[in-house]
């Protein structure tokens, strides 16, 4: 069975959402902490609901609704998200209430809005939708998670129009404990020359993408998503380089069959170390694209790199800023995507042209 | 395709036992959980009572061997998980693709909660160890770390509904093809964030709870971890001894009605139950048992016992809830809940319904009251319901 991505829809740091152009003007940030652009949500959202509405739900929320408006699908078969954080501003508002005020009289909203299924479950409540709802929160492969649940559900004819997304969200908290457990660059930079120095540190971002994903052949879907593959502290870069080889035999493919490469680099030396090395080795004549300086470091970024593989293949271009080498071809069929998150998690995702 | 996924080792830890024959033995002298709060700091201790797991955190580290500086989650999960491994008693495992799959509400949030006094007075403070396994995801990779399961592991959290939906995706993981082995299951301790939560709701009974009773005033808060070990047909092939049951149907469906609270007609809770009901190819007759979700909230008990009618109607089966005895241990309970409703099959047992009194005047039935023995029970239902309208249900079935 194919799986076709029929739709998708993209809230980042950059103009990704409602926007017809492929990330033709980057968005420069000299910070390190990177927010997303906020659509208008009263386009999507009751304007009462949206006032008690943390950013993860907005963001997430809004990219459902835009990722079915543009698959023309009214009522998805399953609804399944990926988020490693989930609400973090609601379960620190509640946090700090029950410190500052003692555990007596606390609001209720923070904590029922803390859940990490709030999107789900709110896209669901939106859209009276009784299907299927699932929500993962497994770290730097929560998104990827979702996507093979998608994928086993369609596999087994259980639904059809699964709506998929990974979300996350940075607050003044979260940026403040990871840059003080080291994840972040110490000085600001700017993330359009993120790769051009290389120091310790990388930036934070955040996001909503969706997809709907379908086993329907369609002259308007996206792209294949022709296969994800998740794996856990590889011992060395042969490992890796093992897995990869693997992963492509799979789907009866060589490196050589690759158009293009995105990786998951992010300006850290560490973190990018193992790219540096495939980039001599398996990617040795591969064409190689990055992605994280567009939309920063998160757990669920993978989300953003199956978004952007998904389009460039739909638009038949790879966008000026995303290249790092050599594009062969301009118009990719298929696209290897290669992300890992603080080197344990490591995923693996195949997208080609329909 | 695998065909069918079997039941082979069970595991659990709650306030009635710290293992799977504890908490037997617990059911048969109906002996309850609650009471007041022990191990928990919190301005709500003799004010409210909960279902704690009777070991402090130190304790439970001696029973695993690891720090007991690591969240409280993580050491009720461990316990759970590896007296599920061992139950299983697979002779080679590492000639398997073996799976975890875990779930749980708030992560590592006890820690984050200590974290959080010294970080909310000044931003430099606080200790990061304390906050580094705040992610849900960071309690199953410490256990999955420690039991030595590299080949795939992920956790699911849908709120109250978390385990039993981690135990029907472990099965698809299965049935797919993608693994042999995976234990699954849920974990969460008791927090000062849940129970403020809870609090705040007002939702939580100041006595003993009541499920499904006509009088009751909602639930009491628990803890604890619950697994089961899934294994392929080739898998149980392999193994000497018995396996328990299969796992026959399971659905997921969302009430889609509010962010908390439970439609009045049970729109999310029947639907769940129909269709794993459908996933299984029985009738509502062939249920020997169902073990409900019975918070002992009005709205809960209401929902799920309208939705029990619409289903069932004129035939009810025996049913209980199971957290007059544990309380409501959240993302732990379909996997708490799981393990019961294995050992009904087992060993032909039905649980009492504690405390119960008054009949609802909405339904004509009620749920069971004593332990029942000598019971033929081929197929158990397990409802397990959430905030956000998550709603699953899990059919096991004789083999």
């Amino acid at each position: 069975m194919k799986i076709y991505i029929r739709s998708s829809a993209c809230i980042s740091p950059q103009k990704t959402f409602g926007n017809s152009n492929l990330l033709t003007e980057a968005v420069e940030y000299t910070k390190i902490r990177l927010r997303a652009i906020d659509p208008d949500y009263t386009a999507f959202i009751d304007p009462k609901l949206i006032r008690r509405m943390s950013h993860i739900i907005k963001m997430g929320v809004a990219a459902a609704q835009e990722c079915l408006n543009r698959g023309n699908i009214e009522m998805p078969g399953a609804i399944i998200t990926g988020t490693a954080y989930g609400c973090l501003e609601d379960t620190a508002s509640f946090l700090t209430r029950i410190i500052e005020l003692h555990e007596e009289l606390l609001p209720p909203t923070a904590f029922i809005q803390s859940t990490h299924n709030t999107v789900a479950a709110q896209i669901a409540l939106m859209l009276k939708c009784h299907q299927y709802n699932n929500t993962f929160v497994h770290k730097g492969i929560s998104f990827e998670s979702a996507l093979l649940d998608a994928i086993m559900l369609l596999k087994e004819n259980e639904a059809d129009n699964i709506l998929v997304g990974g979300t996350d969200e940075i607050t003044d908290a979260s940026f403040t404990i990871l840059s003080r457990l080291g994840l972040y660059k110490r000085w600001p930079v700017s993330n359009l020359s993120l790769f051009t120095t290389s120091s310790k540190g990388t930036i934070g971002g955040e996001g909503a993408v969706f997809f709907l994903l379908t086993d329907k052949p369609s002259a308007d879907n996206l792209a294949e998503l022709s296969g994800v593959k998740a794996f856990y502290k590889p011992n060395d870069a042969a490992e890796i380089e093992q897995k990869i080889i693997s992963f492509l035999a799979m789907h009866a493919l060589q490196i050589d069959d690759i158009d293009l490469v995105i990786t998951g680099k992010n300006g850290d030396l560490k973190n990018d170390e193992i790219y540096r090395q495939l980039s001599l080795s398996l990617f040795n004549n591969t064409a190689l694209a990055n992605y994280k300086h567009l939309c920063g470091e998160y757990p669920t970024s993978a989300a953003f790199a199956l978004w952007l593989a998904s389009n460039m293949i739909k638009k038949e271009e790879v966008p000026l800023v995303v290249i790092e080498r050599s594009v062969k071809n301009a118009n990719p069929k298929k696209v290897l995507i290669y992300n890992h998150y603080l080197n344990k998690y490591h995923s693996l995702m195949l997208v080609s042209a329909c | 395709m695998n065909l069918e996924v079997y039941i082979a080792g069970l595991g659990a830890i709650t306030a009635i036992g710290n293992n799977v024959a504890q908490c037997l033995s617990a059911f048969k002298n109906e002996q309850a959980g609650m009471a007041d709060i022990t191990y928990l700091e919190t301005v709500h201790r003799n004010k409210i009572p909960v279902a704690e797991v009777k070991l402090s955190n130190k304790e439970l580290a001696a029973m695993t061997g690891v720090s007991s500086e690591i969240s409280r989650t993580t050491l009720l999960s461990l316990i759970a998980a590896r007296e599920a491994l061992s139950d299983a008693a697979i002779a080679d495992l590492s000639s398997f693709r073996t799976g975890f799959v875990s779930a749980n509400t708030v992560g590592g949030m006890d820690k984050s909660e200590d974290f959080f006094i010294d970080f909310v007075a000044d931003n430099s403070k606080g200790k990061l160890r304390n906050v580094f396994g705040h992610e849900c995801g960071s309690v199953t990779e410490a256990v999955a770390d420690q039991l030595g399961i590299k080949d795939y592991m992920t956790t699911i959290s849908t709120a109250c509904s978390s385990s039993a939906n981690a135990i029907f995706y472990g099965a698809r993981l299965i049935k797919n093809d993608i693994l042999d082995v995976v234990i699954a299951g849920g974990t969460d301790a008791l927090t000062k964030f849940t129970l403020n939560g809870f609090n705040t709701l007002m939702i939580l009974d100041k006595d003993y709870c009541k499920p499904f009773d006509e009088n009751r005033q909602g639930l009491n808060l628990g803890e604890g971890a619950g697994y089961v070990v899934l294994v392929s047909e080739k898998v149980a092939r392999t193994l000497k001894k018995p396996l328990y049951c299969k796992l026959g149907g399971y659905n997921n469906s969302n009430d889609a009605y509010h962010q908390t609270a439970s439609s009045p007609d049970g729109t999310g809770s029947y639907l769940a139950m129909k269709r794993a009901l459908e996933k299984s190819g029985l009738k509502p007759s062939d249920i020997d048992y169902i073990n409900l979700h019975g918070t002992g909230t009005s709205n809960n008990d209401s929902a799920e016992g309208t939705a029990v009618k619409r289903l069932f109607n004129p035939h009810y089966p025996p049913m209980s809830s199971t957290k007059s005895f544990t309380g409501h241990t959240l993302g732990a309970s379909g996997g708490i809940e799981a393990v019961f409703s294995v050992l009904a099959i087992r060993h032909g047992i039905i649980y009492p319904n504690l405390r119960f009194e008054t009949q609802m005047q909405e339904f004509p039935f009620a749920p069971e009251k004593r332990f029942l023995t000598g019971q033929t029970i081929d197929h158990v239902m397990s409802n397990s319901f959430g905030f956000g309208g998550n709603c699953t249900s899990l059919i096991f079935s004789r083999i």
